[in-house]
């Protein structure tokens, strides 16, 4: 017997988990905000931190803006939301490209504070984020207590 | 006396436009090895990308129930594979603008 699946009219009903990744990440951004602003200081100076900053403001929205798009789209279909998750990546790399090329002539700007902020903090936030989701997956009797979340139903 | 003069400069003014010819040269081939760290390091990851949300939305139509799993697991994938772009994307600008 085989599984009927259609992804034109399977939608993804409820609170967007991909929505409540994203804020989390952006919560546990602010926990490195001291650590990278402490380290490019002491590399860069203040125009290192002013970099360092931007940068990570790039990766938060980047996430941020991933998550709505995916949690938007997939009340609507999931194919939708597969076509949001690719387009959305081309999108993405481009606001990203906008966004430095927009201050590349600024008096503050230092490319490799933000380039290293760029790669660290993507990933950094990841790995963090993926212990996490792995831990809940594995044992989810055992949860954490986290501030309350709108897009995650009640535990 | 003159004819020389008028020689030395001719060769000086040669010389500036070989260092000028050099100069654009260099910075040609930056522009050029940066659109292509930037352009080749986007199309692995958005192959990645596809196959991933391609499997993922077939899982999701499948079994509706594990959507929000499958939607969290997902999200992370996606946002793992797109950390190579932002690699070629760092290495752009730093070839670009550095």
């Amino acid at each position: 017997m085989s599984t009927q699946a259609d992804p034109m009219n399977t939608r993804i009903e409820g609170p967007s988990p991909a929505m409540a990744v994203a804020l989390d990440m952006a919560r546990r951004s602010l926990w490195l905000l001291p650590v990278i602003v402490v380290v490019s200081a002491a590399f860069w100076g203040v125009n290192g931190v002013a970099s360092t900053l931007y940068a990570l403001a790039i990766v938060v929205i980047n996430f941020l803006l991933a998550g709505w798009l995916l949690a938007v789209t997939g009340r609507i279909s999931a194919a939708l939301m597969g076509a949001a998750a690719l387009f959305g990546f081309l999108l993405r790399l481009g606001l990203i490209f906008l966004a430095v090329f927009a201050v590349k002539d600024a008096s503050w700007i230092e490319f490799v504070p933000l380039g290293i902020t760029l790669i660290l903090t993507h990933l950094v936030l990841l790995f963090w984020e993926m212990r996490h989701v792995s831990a809940s997956f594995a044992f989810p009797g055992v949860k954490p207590g986290v501030t309350p979340n709108p897009y995650l139903p009640d535990n | 006396m003159s004819a020389i003069t008028n020689a030395a400069a001719t060769v000086l003014a040669q010389a500036d436009v070989a260092e000028q010819t050099a100069d654009e040269a260099k910075s040609i081939s930056a522009a050029s090895g940066a659109g292509m760290a930037y352009g080749l390091a986007a199309i692995g990851p958005g192959i990645g990308i596809g196959y991933l949300v391609g499997q993922a939305v077939q899982a999701m139509a499948r079994q509706p129930e594990s959507a929000g799993q499958v939607q969290t697991t997902m999200f992370l994938g996606i946002a793992f594979t797109e950390a190579l772009a932002l690699i070629g994307f760092v290495v752009f600008i730093l070839l670009k603008f550095v």
